[in-house]
């Protein structure tokens, strides 16, 4: 029996940036954003990655669309290669949408919200010309924007609000599969709940795809099916959400996890400024990436190649040479 | 606010949280005025001070940690160059010893590489690294009253638990007011003293947190805590009904009364005084006063 094809597939995803230095800008070292991601994300899944700030998810997602080239790697959507240009692109950009993690930058200042989702829709003929209008009207009312804002420019909108035009701008297409990079962050709880059973009623009526980036590990463990744990630019744990939260493997999982916060003013942590460097992706160590921090460090971390992402008898997989 | 204090401020999305910072850093955007009300930062009143006044305060007395770092950084200008600029403004510091202020800020914030990353360009970072950088350009002169605006909703939570340790070192030290805007209710658990939760432009509820989370009275402050998502997989979150009305054409009762479970014909016809059902607790409702 053979498996269907997974929807996205990206092998050894590679995103190279210059550091650039003085008036000439020379090349003075190299950005590692991305240093060989690969997973695959099934129809109708939502596959999450967390991870320290600056580890290379937004650029992950980038790449993905063709806003950022990458240095090596590939990714096929449904088996087809997604690095093309010209008219494949157009067609492409209808199956994938994606919700930018800055969403006031992402938004035409001068357009109109009404404008601003409707282009979509009149760029891939979608409906007929004299439909649109309402089709727009109902995509606002699913984000929980009201009918007289459509006339609104971005500048009048609060953070939030304009997260949700992104949203909504993301959705216009029923794509197959949407990057969602940090979709909820602006949002009180209880308009991220109803953006988030939205994005839940989509994908079990549509079989849509997510992948969703994300440092809310409440919404991560409450939405995914499985989760990547990305640092310095490399996937060091992919496991089920269960299996993920209920026992983090990697020691970087585990750090994170116990990071979080928790709603309850009875028990909290003490707060201190940290000491130490942060680990950057201009300079990445020798080895693991992650033995400056790690408990767990032995000789054989701190040399050759990093430890690669293997998998462990439960199922998930695993970058330690420890764990 | 007293010296030290730090006050969150919570509510949904689009009830004027922005609003209220911006107002009291006097940086309304065009077409928008404070209508009234005033605003005493150490006995003076910020909303009758010169322009020139208020210039010499922002950035040194009070600052700003802008929701969208983006909007608020120069694209074409290096992050380090920025913070600089804002030291040598108002320190008086020469090029050098500022650009020097600069990088090490950037360290404070956990900036990775602060030398190196001192002089990329906003879009050569990532989205929490340009938050940093805002935070650290408003840290900078340390400041006696920082409003921070969702500060960090871009940080993992590790580098997250490491800057608000920094602020609160900066608060110990100085006495630093710090007001929090923000919709993680973690956060506020962790280093609010004081909560205000805002429901369409006004104060809906005020109590200190730990009175807020074992109590909360209104019923937009219950649904909201109702709302946070606790991890059970697939489940329906549960939210609140219905969308905030609009600023334009609010109710003449309570705001909340559209959405509200508990509203009775009172609440719709006539706008809830604030009360004081517990010695400290701040509510606007008619059915869960005293
Ligand atoms: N320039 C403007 N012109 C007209 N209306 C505006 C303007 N800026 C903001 N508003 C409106 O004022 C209200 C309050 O906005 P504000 O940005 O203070 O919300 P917020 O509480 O910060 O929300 P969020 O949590 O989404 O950031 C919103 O309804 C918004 O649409
Ligand atoms: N255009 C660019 N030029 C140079 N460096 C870049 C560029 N875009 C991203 N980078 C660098 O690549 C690395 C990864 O950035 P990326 O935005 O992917 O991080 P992220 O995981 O999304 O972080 P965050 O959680 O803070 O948003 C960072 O070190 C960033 O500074
Ligand atoms: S490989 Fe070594 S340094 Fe890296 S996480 Fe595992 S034990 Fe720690
Ligand atoms: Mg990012
Ligand atoms: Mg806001």
């Amino acid at each position: 029996m053979t498996l269907p094809p997974p929807l996205l597939e990206v092998a050894d995803l590679i995103v190279h940036f210059p550091v650039r230095h003085g008036l000439l800008r020379r090349r003075v070292g190299t950005v590692r954003a991305v240093d060989g991601v690969s997973f695959t994300l099934g129809r109708g899944e939502t596959l999450a990655l967390v991870g320290e700030s600056g580890c290379g998810k937004s650029t992950t997602g980038l790449a993905l669309v063709g806003l950022v080239r990458p240095t090596a790697g590939s990714a096929r959507l449904d088996g087809a290669s997604v690095a093309v240009r010209g008219g494949a692109r157009r067609a492409l950009a209808r199956r994938m949408g994606i919700v930018f993690q800055d969403p006031f930058s992402s938004l035409n200042p001068r357009q109109r919200i009404e404008a601003i989702l409707r282009a979509p829709l009149d760029i891939h003929g979608v409906g007929r010309p004299r439909e649109r209008g309402a089709a727009v009207a109902a995509l606002m009312a699913r984000v929980g924007l009201r009918p007289d804002q459509g006339r609104a420019f971005p500048h009048q909108f609060s953070g939030g609000q304009r997260q949700r035009v992104g949203i909504a701008r993301a959705l216009a297409l029923r794509p197959d599969l949407v990057i969602l990079d940090e979709p909820v962050s602006a949002l009180d709880v209880s308009v991220q709940a109803q953006i988030l059973n939205l994005l839940a009623d989509l994908q079990r009526d549509f079989g849509l795809a997510y992948l969703m980036i994300s440092h809310d590990l409440g919404v991560v463990e409450h939405v995914a099916h499985r989760v990547a744990v990305m640092y310095l630019g490399r996937i060091v744990e992919l496991a089920g959400r269960a299996d993920l939260f209920a026992a983090p493997r990697h020691p970087y999982s585990e750090l994170l996890l116990a990071a979080a916060p928790l709603p309850d003013p009875r028990r909290r942590r003490r707060l201190a400024p940290a000491e130490g460097e942060v680990a950057s992706a201009a300079a990445v160590p020798a080895g693991c990436a992650f033995h400056p921090r790690c408990p767990l460090a032995t000789a054989r971390c701190r040399e050759g190649a990093p430890p690669p992402l293997a998998p462990r008898a439960d199922g998930r997989l695993l970058a330690c040479h420890h764990r | 606010m007293a010296a030290g204090e730090t006050l969150a401020i919570v509510g949904e999305s689009g009830c004027g949280k922005t609003m209220t910072a911006l107002a009291l850093m006097r940086l309304l955007p065009e077409g928008a005025e404070v209508a009234a009300g005033a605003v005493r930062l150490e006995g003076r009143n910020l909303l009758a001070l010169s322009e020139r006044a208020v210039e010499d305060l922002r950035g040194s007395r009070i600052a700003m940690v802008f929701q969208e770092p983006l909007t608020a950084l120069n694209p074409v200008m290096t992050v380090g160059a920025q913070i600089a600029e804002a030291v040598a403004r108002h320190r008086g510091l020469g090029r050098r010893a500022a650009w020097a202020a600069a990088v090490e800020a950037l360290g404070r914030v956990r900036m990775p590489d602060p030398a190196a990353r001192a002089r990329a360009f906003p879009h050569e970072l990532s989205g929490g690294m340009r938050q940093r950088a805002v935070i650290a350009m408003a840290l900078v002169n340390r400041p006696r009253v920082i409003l921070a605006d969702e500060p960090t909703t871009a940080l993992d939570v590790t580098i997250q638990a490491q800057i608000l340790g920094l602020v609160a070192g900066l608060q110990a030290e100085l006495g630093t007011a710090l007001v929090l805007i923000t919709h993680d209710l973690g956060v506020v658990a962790e280093v609010a003293d004081r909560v205000i939760v805002m429901y369409s432009g006004r104060k809906v509820e005020e109590a200190a947190v730990v009175g807020l989370f074992d109590a909360p009275l209104h019923p937009y402050t219950r649904g909201l805590m109702g709302a946070v998502p606790r991890g059970r997989g697939g489940a329906r979150l549960a939210d609140i009904p219905g969308t905030v009305p609009a600023p334009a054409a609010l109710p003449a009762g309570c705001a909340f009364a559209p959405r509200c479970p508990l509203a009775t014909a009172r609440c719709r016809a006539a706008r809830p005084p604030l009360t004081a059902p517990r010695p400290g607790h701040l509510v606007a409702c008619w059915e869960c006063g005293p």
